[in-house]
């Protein structure tokens, strides 16, 4: 499933090229001095996205956001609520989460997330949360901070990403209680 | 699955309230038998009609005439082609005769081009045109009674038969646009229908098993959800809301492209007409 260039960058995480528990900058870091990688490289650069009306936010390697989104702590209950709530986060339509069996029917699209905060530092949920077609071009996981460039939005939803930079954090918080050894 | 009995109980109640439809279905029932039995007709070079992913439940309904609450509206169709309507002072039957005869194998081949109008026209829409140029009678409603009847009884008269909609031709532009629809991202979740009937077909999302999207003999079906037929554009507009995509009217020329593009997909798979889905 995972063919794509920034898949392939997202393998290199993954497979312990790189160590795994590092943040995402510090990887990067480690990154430029690895021969043979020069596409990587390019691509670690940061850029800044401005999304229409959007907090800005720096990406940095097309895998991670460093900084918070709205600089305030988020809030893990909330974050949890978001994520089973159909009309916020919807993880749950894709994803299995075991602490959060509470709810019924986890879905089966997504790999299962209960292990996430082991596998994953925060700065790289972040950007899957935001837009994770940095990493999947042809993901169909939704960018849930995202206005621009999408086609025939609902009315009601135009001009409004999916969830607020707060909610996103609140989400992140959560997220980075799951782990499964513990 | 946990969901079972609950789902069981809805299943329950549905037979019962059907029970009562039973004695008025069972002359039509007789002469097309439903598809039941063999299973392996539903897959047709690889390709899966959504009774393969229906629960047993669901499937069980389908197949039992009695118990399937589509055959009210085949009933009422079969009523309303002999009734006269109109300025013309026509039925249905004065122009086609026995519908048994004349509309066996029609459903397969819609949307069809068609040269006077220079777009495509779906089966709905050519029921429309008949009533409007022959009969002088008013086009009925998009998923009222009426329309949704006299599409299932025609559907239905097709029962068994493989999907078989023309691709080439004056209809190849208005195909490809059906396609274009098909793979483009829209809404605010920004998913295109691959993504969840190509790409994840066989995966739950949540508690719904994603089919692959073909549906081509199945409308209009019987929907426990809504509790009574509708059409294919229905469906179409509830997967575009679900994304939260502004969806279309019923009968728009995006819709009826990207129905060719849909039957065209469901190739060969039998009509099911009135097909049973959650
Ligand atoms: C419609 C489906 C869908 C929804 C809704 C969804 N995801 Fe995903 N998610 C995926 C898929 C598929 C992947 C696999 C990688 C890819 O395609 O991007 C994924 C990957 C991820 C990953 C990376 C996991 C890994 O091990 O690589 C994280 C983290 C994640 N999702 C979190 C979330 C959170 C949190 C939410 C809700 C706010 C969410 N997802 C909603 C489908 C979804
Ligand atoms: C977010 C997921 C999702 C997207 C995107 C989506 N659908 Fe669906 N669709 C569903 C679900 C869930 C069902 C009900 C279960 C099933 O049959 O797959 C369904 C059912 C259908 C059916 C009925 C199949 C049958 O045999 O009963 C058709 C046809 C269909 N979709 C076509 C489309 C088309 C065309 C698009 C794009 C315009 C689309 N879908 C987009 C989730 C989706």
């Amino acid at each position: 499933m995972l063919t794509s260039p920034p898949a392939i960058k997202k393998q290199i995480f993954r497979e312990g090229l790189l160590p795994m528990k590092k943040s995402a900058k510090a990887a990067i870091a480690g990154l430029t001095g690895l021969a043979g990688l020069a596409l990587v490289v390019t691509a670690a650069q940061a850029k800044v996205i401005k999304d229409d009306g959007l907090t800005p936010y720096e990406v940095v390697g097309d895998v991670a956001i460093p900084k918070s989104l709205t600089g305030k702590p988020g809030d893990p209950a909330r974050g949890r609520k978001l994520m089973a709530n159909r009309k916020k986060g919807n993880c749950l339509a894709c994803h299995k989460i075991k602490q959060m069996s509470d709810f019924l029917f986890h879905g089966e699209i997504g790999p299962e997330l209960s292990d996430i905060a082991t596998n994953m530092p925060d700065e790289e949920i972040r950007l899957r949360l935001v837009n994770p077609k940095f990493v999947n071009p042809d993901t169909i996981m939704p960018a849930f901070y995202k206005v621009e460039g999408l086609f025939r939005v609902k009315k009601k939803f135009r001009g409004k990403p999916i969830l607020t930079a707060q909610e996103i954090e609140d989400i992140i918080a959560y997220m980075h209680t799951l782990k499964e050894s513990e | 699955m946990s969901t079972k009995n609950a789902y069981m109980d809805t299943i329950g109640r549905k037979l019962a309230a059907l029970a009562a439809g039973f004695l008025l279905t069972a002359g039509l029932a007789a002469s097309t038998a439903a598809l039941a039995g063999d299973k392996s007709k539903y897959e047709v070079d690889g390709r899966k009609s959504g009774y393969l992913y229906s629960n047993p439940e669901t499937q069980a309904i389908e197949d039992d005439d009695f118990a399937n609450g589509g055959m009210l509206w085949v009933e009422k169709g079969a009523e309303l082609w002999k009734k006269v309507d109109g300025k013309a002072g026509k039925s249905c039957a004065s122009c086609h005769g026995d519908a048994e005869k004349s509309m066996k194998g029609v459903y397969t081949v819609y949307p069809k081009y068609v040269k006077k109008l220079g777009k495509l026209e779906n089966l709905e829409q050519r029921i429309n045109r008949c009533r409007t140029e022959k009969m002088k009678a008013k086009p009925w409603k998009w998923d009222k009674d009426n329309l949704l009847a006299m599409a299932t009884y025609i559907g239905y008269l097709s029962r068994g038969m493989p999907m078989n909609v023309k691709i080439d031709g004056p209809a190849a532009p208005f195909f490809e646009k059906g396609k274009e629809f098909f793979f483009k991202r829209r809404g605010q979740l920004d998913m295109s229908c691959k993504h969840c009937h190509i790409d994840n077909a066989g995966k739950h999302i949540r508690a719904d098993l994603l089919s692959e999207g073909r549906g081509g003999g199945a409308f209009p079906a019987y929907r426990l959800k809504w509790q009574k037929v509708g059409s294919l554009h229905r469906r179409f507009k509830g997967c575009n809301k679900n994304i939260r995509a502004q969806p279309y009217k019923q009968g728009a020329d995006e819709y009826v492209n990207l129905e060719l593009f849909v039957k065209w997909r469901s190739r060969g798979l039998p009509v099911e007409v009135p097909a049973v889905r959650r």
